[in-house]
This record gives structure tokens, sequence and C-alpha cells, in this order.
């Protein structure tokens, strides 16, 4: 079974690269698709919607395919790499998950907190930025967590798109060896252990950044 | 605000005789509820006015429409000569104000909350520093000594680099008024701050008011159940009903020979409860 | 050939809309499955007998951190080694609703939870037999929440279908891969397969989100 790992290893640091490159990449969409839809600019609304629905609604595969089979050939005609489409295509993807959890967080932010900036006389800028952003952001880690995870476990699919990540290498020495179980069994044995990196990873920001700050009290 | 052509500015409100806050004919509605009917007060600078009456009366409505969180339907208001809503254009009639005209008047004003509404993720010296060094472009050394010394004055010099969830209420609202104090405003509003408090947390904030209104030739407009803070505190005390003030007078007055019915029954039933 | 060619993509609609009753096929019986097996889940996980809760959760906690497509694999090519021969269309819909059922009983976990304490006590209070208590009381009140997780959920299982393609399963997205790699045109099926989705999802967004306001308004 040991024979199995070099390459089960060399497939989970390209699944590593894709998570984390995808996750900025989403972080980022999210971020400004949220702010788009609650933007007082109408078409910067519209935009935001638009993008927002058509990437959680149709199916991320499709999108993966899209971007790696149509983008290439004419009229658009931009060859990206298999690990571009990767990145950008789980990127955009969460990121519109991203933007709704977001949204919410942002609008789950005491009224309190507005009007007392309004009292304070802060401009809308320094407002958005330094008191509500900030709060929103916390609050929407839980959630983030659980859309990072979803990511990660979405990163498998770039292997249909080429790419050599952990369930490519998986599926290739599973034609080669036939070792069939030892083999999907370490692949998802990998992946949980991903997945608990995340969790605690996160938690940790989230410790961090609420340092000093205990929940449920008035604010 | 559309029907607005009757308010002009008159040579009589000239700064040396205008009250610090002035309101004419201010009606705001919500819907079918009138909430403010007509309402005209006129504060004097440095005069502390308490503002007491049922719940829905209509006493919150009038300091946040002062502090601009709500917008009027009808009338104006004024601080210091200068109109809040509204601002003269070039044949000297009031046209709706801009944001930006509205920013200067409303840095005047200083509002402390029922809910405190501290900036939880900012320590209690960033709470007091961040807007005047965002509004009034303090340098941060400036700020600093500000909040050490309004802090010190509500006696929380020790807890500077605490967060508000690490105080009690009554240490979360104390840094609430060094917060609104730090903008140098000339009036300050309190919306039901003790609300909010268990009963033995009151008094440290009141003791706070009062030494300010000692200290400070500061306008005070405030909101409030407790009724003998009212009497003890304030220069004026208005009995607020159904959008209008009922009846107003120095606190002897209307405490000890309220005059008009509705407000000898408020008062006897606020008795009754104590 | 540069924009999009309405001819083709009229010529190549039945080959899709074939493909579709496929994916929907799939999507349907595989939320049945699901729907049923999630709800053992849950009794299984909120079970007081230690060595079934256990396990029980362990289990769902894997199954929801780990990715769909390497879990067809384990049902596709790890069955058959012990005596499970299905075929591909079978291994789909038994892997997506075992990767699903994991969620559902998610769902109906938080839905029980949701019933208050006292209702628990009344059943207790009133001796009546565990499954005469979860059938005449306790579900029907945590049904509120439930539905429209369940039909949330029924979205994204719709959404995972092209994954099944993995495992050589012809649903519409493989379909249209296919009609590609004929033709070298790939814009309209790949388009009209992503167009295909997000109406459905949409539609069944709203559905979902109108059964929502009936149970609310229910009350």
């Amino acid at each position: 079974m040991i024979e199995l790992l070099p390459l089960l290893l060399q497939g989970t640091w390209i699944t590593i690269k894709v998570t984390l490159l995808g996750s900025l990449v989403a972080i980022a969409c999210a971020l400004l698709a949220a702010l788009g839809r609650i933007s007082p600019i109408a078409p910067l609304r519209w935009l935001a919607i638009v993008y927002i629905e058509v990437f959680r609604g149709s199916s991320l595969l499709v999108q993966l395919f899209w971007l790696y089979f149509v983008l290439p050939m004419p009229p658009f005609n931009i060859q990206l790499s298999a690990f571009a489409v990767a990145v950008i295509g789980l990127g955009l993807n969460i990121g519109a998950y991203g933007a709704e959890v977001l949204r919410g967080a942002i609008r789950a932010v005491p009224r309190g907190q507005a009007e007392a900036c309004h009292a304070l006389n802060l401009s809308p800028m320094t407002r958005f930025g330094r008191i509500i952003l900030p709060q929103a952001l916390l609050a929407a880690i839980p959630p983030g967590t659980n859309l990072l995870i979803e990511l990660l476990k979405n990163t498998s699919l770039v292997s249909l798109i080429t790419l050599s990540d952990l369930a490519f290498r998986a599926r290739q020495l599973n034609q080669a060896t036939l070792m069939t179980l030892e083999i999907f069994g370490l692949a998802l044995l990998i992946y949980f252990v991903l997945a608990q990196l995340i969790n605690l990873g996160m938690r940790l920001l989230e410790r961090r950044l609420a340092r000093g700050r205990m929940r449920g009290g008035l604010s | 605000m559309t029907t607005l052509s009757t308010h002009t500015a008159t040579p009589a409100d000239t700064p040396q005789d205008a009250p610090m806050v002035a309101f004419r004919g201010v009606t705001k509605r919500y819907g079918e509820l009138t909430v403010l009917d007509h309402l005209d007060l006129q504060v004097a600078e440095g005069e502390k006015v308490a503002i007491i009456g049922p719940s829905g009366s209509g006493k919150s409505t009038l300091l946040r429409v002062l502090m601009t969180l709500e917008t009027i339907d009808d009338g104006v208001i004024e601080v210091d000569g200068q109109p809040l809503t509204h601002m003269p254009d070039a044949n000297g009639s009031l046209v709706p104000a801009s944001a930006r005209y509205q920013r200067g008047v409303r840095g005047m004003v200083g509002m402390v909350f029922q809910s405190f509404n501290l900036f939880p993720h900012m320590t209690v010296r960033q709470n007091v520093t961040e807007a005047p060094i965002r509004v009034l472009g303090l340098r941060k050394a400036e700020a600093r000594q500000r909040a050490e010394e309004l802090l010190a004055m509500v006696g929380l010099e020790d807890k500077l680099e605490h967060y508000p969830a690490q105080l009690s209420g009554g240490q979360q609202q104390r840094v609430a008024i060094a917060r609104a104090l730090a903008m140098r405003p000339k009036v300050m509003l309190f919306d039901e701050v003790t609300s909010a408090l268990d009963p033995e947390l009151c008094g440290e904030v009141l003791n706070v008011i009062r030494r300010l209104g000692d200290a400070h030739n500061l306008t005070m407009l405030m909101v409030t159940h407790q009724m003998g803070f009212a009497r003890e505190f304030a220069d004026r005390v208005c009995f607020f009903n159904e959008g209008q003030i009922h009846e107003q007078g120095t606190p002897d007055e209307l405490f000890g020979n309220p005059q008009r019915e509705r407000t000898q029954a408020f008062l006897s039933a606020v008795n009754e409860a104590h | 050939m540069n924009a999009f060619d309405w001819a083709f993509a009229l010529e190549i609609l039945p080959r899709l809309l074939d493909a579709a009753l496929t994916t929907i096929l799939i999507a349907v019986s595989g939320f049945g499955i699901a729907v049923v097996l999630g709800l053992f889940l849950a009794l299984g996980r909120r079970s007081r007998h230690r060595w079934l809760a256990w396990p029980t959760g362990a289990l769902v906690e894997f199954i929801r951190s780990t990715p769909l497509l390497i879990q067809l694999y384990v049902v596709f090519y790890v069955l058959p080694n012990y005596g499970l021969s299905l075929t591909a269309l079978q291994a789909g819909i038994l892997g997506i609703a075992l990767h699903y059922a994991c969620y559902t009983a998610e769902v109906y976990r938080a839905g029980l939870d949701a019933v208050p304490r006292a209702q628990w006590e009344a059943v207790t209070a009133l001796n009546l037999a565990p499954l005469a208590a979860y059938r005449d009381v306790i579900l029907p009140q945590a049904l509120r929440p439930i539905l429209p997780a369940l039909g949330n959920y029924l979205i994204s299982i719709l959404k995972d279908t092209p994954v099944l393609s993995a495992i050589t399963v012809v649903e519409i997205m493989q379909r249209a891969k296919n009609i590609g790699s004929e033709t070298f045109r790939y814009l309209e099926p790949i388009t009209m397969v992503g167009l295909f989705f997000l109406i459905l999802s949409l539609g069944l967004a709203w559905l979902v989100r109108r059964l929502e306001n009936r149970l609310e308004t229910a009350r």
C-alpha cells in the first residue's frame, strides 16, 4: 500500500494548491458581488444578481466544462490551462454562494451600529469599511467554513478536465493496480483530513478575530 | 418634505437670539400614524430638558429626527440658528439640505443610545478615537489624549484597552457618553440611556450625566423614565403625549403641581409603579 | 463558425432532452432514497445506544466532508469486488443518494431539535410508544423547517448529477460532451445544458419559496 502514496501525495499537492487559490478567488468574488448586491447603483445590483444566480443555478461541472471546452473556441478564443480553469471556475462558483452568505451577514449587523456611525458623523465609506464589514466578516466565518469545505470537495471535479489532482491520481492508480479499496479509501481519508484542517484553521482565525469579544452581549 | 414654502428665514432668527435647538411645526408620520404633530419646542443654550411621557408618544422620535436618523414630513428644525434638514438657497427660502450641508450641522449634535451601540470589534480607546480621527481629522496622538481625558471623566481611564463585551452595561454606556463627547457637540441627546441597565448600574451613568451638566455649558435633551433624576437634574420637563408637548414647566411645577389631567394621570401611574 | 448557431442548437435539442430524462430520473430517485435513508441516519444518530449513535454520526460527518466523486468511484469500482455488481446508473443513483442522505439526516436532526422540549416531555408523560410518538406528535411539528430544506437539497442533487458522467452514466452533460466531440462544436451543447440546469434550479427554488410561505401562513 505504501507504494501508492507518492502519486497520491503529488495529487494532494495539486488539490491543496487549487483549494487555496480557488478560495482566494472565491473570497474576492464574494466580496465584490455582495457589495454589488447591496449597492445603491441599480446596474451594479443587477450585474451582481445575474452573476450570483447563474453561478449558483447552473451546475459546477457544466461551468468547468464551459470554461475548458467552449472558451478556447470562437468567438472567445481564450485558451486557459486546466489549472487556471480549475481555480477560476471553482472560485467563481463558490464566490456566488459566498456573496449570499456575506450579504446575510452584512444585513445581520445590528441597526444600532449604523445609527451610532450616523450620530458620530462617520462617512458612508468609513461606516461600511471600518464598522459594518469587520463585524459581518466575523459572523460569516462559520458559514464560510462550510463553503470552503465544499470548495475542497469540488476540487475533485477538476480531475475530469485532466488536471492531475488527488482524484485524478486515485483513478489513474486504480486502473494500473486494481487495489481499488485501498486507493479510494486513502483518497477519501486525505480529503477528510484536509477538510478537518480547514475547519481547524477557520476556528483559529475566528478566535483570533473575536479576541476580547463574547457573543450574545449587547452591542 | 415638500410643503415648506411658508417657512423662510426671518430676520428675528439671528444667531444671538436664536435658541440652541428649535422645532418649528415639525410633523413626522409613519404611514397613518402621526408621531410628531406640528411640534414646537425651543431649547436655550446650556439648558437641560427632560422629556417624559407614555411609550409610543413620540419622545424618542423627537431625538431621532434631531439626530437626522429619521426624516421629517413637515416643519423646520434648527440647531444653533442653522436649519438642520433644509438650507437657505440664493433667495433666502429654504430647500432640502444637501448631504454635505447636513453633515456639517449634524456635527453639532451628539447622541447616546439606549442600547449603547458601541463598536464591539474595537477597544474602548478605538471606540472613542475613531470618529475624531476620521471625521474631525485629529492626529492619532491628539485623539488619544482627548479619549484619555474623557474616559477619566467618566471614570474608566483603566479600561482603555478593554473590549466592550468585557465591560458591564453601565461601563459600556459611560464609554458611549465619552465617545459622543469626543466629537465636541454643542447639543447632547440621551435616549433612555438607563433603560437597558440593571437598576444598580443606573446610578453610575446618571452620575456621569450629572457631572457633565455641572462642568459644561452643554445643551442636553434627555428622554427618560427616571422621574427622580429628571426632577433633580433638568431645568425644564416636557410631558409628551400624542406627538405634542402636552404640558411643560420647571420640575417643581410639573411634578409638584401638574395642571392637566393627562399629566396627572401619567404621573400618578408612574408613582404607583414605584 | 462564430456566434451561437441556432439551427444547430435546434438540431441537437432532441438528443439533449432525451438525456435530460436520465438526469431527472437520477435526481428524483436519488432524492427519494436520500429522504428515507436520511431519516434512518438521523434517528440512528439520536439513538440512546452509543454503539449506534457514535458510528452513525462518524459516518455522516465523514461522507459530508469527502467528495461525491470519490464516493461514486467506491460504489462503482469497489463494491463489485465484494459481489455487488451494479450498472453505472444504479451505482450513480445509490452513490448520490448515500451522499445526500447524510445531508438530509442533518436536516431532520435540526428539525427534530427545533421541536420544543415540552413536547418530548408530553410524549413521555403520555407513555406513547417511540414509533407512535415520532409518527403522531414529533414529525408533524418538525416538518415545517424540514420541507423547504429538503427542497433545497433536491436542487443540489440535480446540480450534482453531471458528476455521474465520471462513472460513464450518460446524463445530459455527458450527452453534450459527446455531441461536442462528434461535431467539434461545444458552445451550443454546453451552454444549453447550463441553461437547462439554471432554469430548473431557479424554478425549483421558486417552488421551495412558495412552499416556505405556505407553511409560514399555515400556522
